[in-house]
């Protein structure tokens, strides 16, 4: 009985120091390899935490699934847009948006404004994959567009540079992604879908499609792209627009 | 000092402390992922089979409920608030307390022998005779066996297991089926319940029967001593668990 109690003892007391030393050293392991979440802070943000960190560590180069062609939904869904409409992109839909142009800059070598047939020259790639809404429904659809390393390659961006923050013209959505996934060959700057252009409804002339992320990463009516090393001077630095509705800024799970 | 047995067993504890606190636990983190769970279903109260489903696609069936988004079709003139942020923030979290103290429970129940000793149905047990005589039992409310006192008859036996062993890997699998990234790392796990629709159709069956259980449980737990239970799982109870339910049943 009491050389049980012991080892039990002994057995306990190696674990709690293991968890003390586990716990102390973890804000250093999540600094030195990137883990950390911008929204990360508050009730939720341990959860927030271990989904961003376990997605880096099992699989940040796992390809989404990609589907066959007799996949793709005969009736895809766009969600509706809401909130006022910006003078400027007003006009550049009476345009049909031949003029539009994205702006990419902030920690680059060389800043560029793309056109989309600059991007059509630069590469094309296409997938098809689903997108999966927050609120449950999905749809799978062929995706087309320029691989998002190729602009990269372009513009160059600095070493301390960690974060993308890309914004939409129609409502001043934005968001980020870290550069391991801006890298991604599955990461693109989609102008086309299923054949044809991407239609207004899904984000046409140009949305940031990101197949292993949620529906609502992947912006609509991209116009402006920022290479930052922290995302604490934009919004109120949660990584996105979304945590400042209470939606997750990762979301990757 | 030299020990009888009986204080021994008297000083047993009912439930050891890893099952008191996983159990207490698995409460919080439940709670959390069944409110949080509902609150999501209400942004799109439709369910699928298959890969896709969306709103111009036809649903398997549709709940009867309005919807915290105004681009789904309900019976209802208004739309519910957004409650999906924190929602979905929350179920996340909870869904990690719920895998770490799964597996702290699942290692540590493993390793005591506790799931042969408690939870797996014994072998003499293992026919409908045994089954039939529990369920008898229970529609008659005749008084409790006295081995119920300390171990799980065939039938909460085979319920805990499907609950732990079939029930909430599932939960968790046809979870992580709806992952745009778990899938990308592990494709076969869509595929093999039907897709990611059919995944969360399953998800949200999984859930009532969860639920199920949860009251069943409780109903059991406030009809047989309920105090006495309680405090077997919280401070471990040891030998007064037997006088807590005797005195339950003297004032009943």
């Amino acid at each position: 009985m009491k050389s049980f109690s012991r080892r039990r003892m002994l057995t306990a007391g190696i674990a709690a120091a293991a968890g003390a030393a586990g716990a102390i050293a973890a804000p250093k392991v999540v600094r030195r390899f990137g883990l950390g979440a911008p929204d990360c802070a508050g009730p939720y943000g341990a959860g927030e935490a271990l989904t961003y960190a376990a997605s880096r560590i099992i699989a940040p180069n796992a390809m989404a699934r990609e589907f066959s062609r007799s996949w793709i939904s005969k009736e895809p869904f766009a969600n509706s847009l809401y909130g006022p409409i910006p003078a400027e992109f007003t006009k550049h839909k009476a345009e049909s948006f031949v003029n539009w142009k994205i702006a990419v800059g902030g920690m680059v070598m060389h800043p560029t404004e793309f056109s989309v047939p600059d991007l059509k020259q630069m590469g094309r790639s296409s997938q098809i994959t689903e997108v999966a809404c927050e609120e449950g429904w999905s749809y799978i659809a062929e995706w087309i567009g320029t691989p998002l390393a190729r602009v990269l390659q372009e513009v160059q961006p600095l070493a301390p540079a960690r974060y993308l923050v890309y914004t939409s013209m129609r409502d001043g959505l934005w968001d980020s992604i870290d550069l391991h996934d801006a890298r991604h060959p599955q990461t693109l700057l989609t102008w086309g879908m299923n054949d044809g252009d991407l239609p207004f409804g899904f984000g046409g002339p140009l949305r940031m499609r990101l197949p292993k992320q949620l529906g609502y990463r992947n912006v609509k009516y991209v116009h402006k792209m920022v290479f930052t090393d922290s995302l604490k001077g934009f919004g109120k630095g949660m990584g996105s627009a979304n945590p400042e509705y209470g939606y997750s800024w990762y979301a990757g799970i | 000092m030299p020990q009888q047995p009986g204080d021994i067993a008297a000083e047993r504890p009912r439930h050891g402390v890893v099952v008191r606190l996983t159990h207490w636990l698995t409460l919080v983190a439940f709670v959390g992922l069944v409110i949080s769970g509902v609150e999501i279903v209400f942004s799109h109260p439709r369910f699928y089979l298959g890969e896709t489903g969306n709103v111009n696609m036809k649903p398997l069936f549709t709940l009867p409920v309005a919807s915290s988004r105004d681009t789904v079709p309900t019976a209802y003139k208004y739309i519910l608030p957004d409650q999906n942020g924190w929602s979905r923030y929350l179920h996340f979290e909870a869904a990690w307390l719920l895998l770490f103290v799964g597996a702290v429970y699942v290692v540590s129940s493993w390793r005591s022998g506790r799931f042969r000793r408690e939870i797996v149905p014994q072998r003499s047990e293992r026919n409908w005779r045994s089954y039939w005589s529990v369920i008898g039992g229970y529609l008659r409310v005749t008084p409790r066996r006295e081995e119920s006192k300390t171990s799980y008859n065939v039938l909460q036996r085979t319920v805990y297991f499907a609950v732990i062993f079939v029930a909430f890997p599932l939960m968790i699998w046809t979870g992580l089926a709806m992952s745009p990234a778990f899938t990308a790392v592990a494709p076969w796990c869509p595929l093999i319940v039907g897709g990611r629709q059919t995944a969360r159709t399953l998800h949200f069956f999984l859930t009532w029967g969860l639920v199920l259980f949860f009251f069943t449980h409780v109903v059991m737990v406030s009809t047989s001593g309920f105090v006495a239970r309680m405090r077997g799982m919280i401070t471990g109870g040891a030998g007064s668990v037997d006088a807590g339910a005797d005195a339950v049943k003297e004032e009943a």
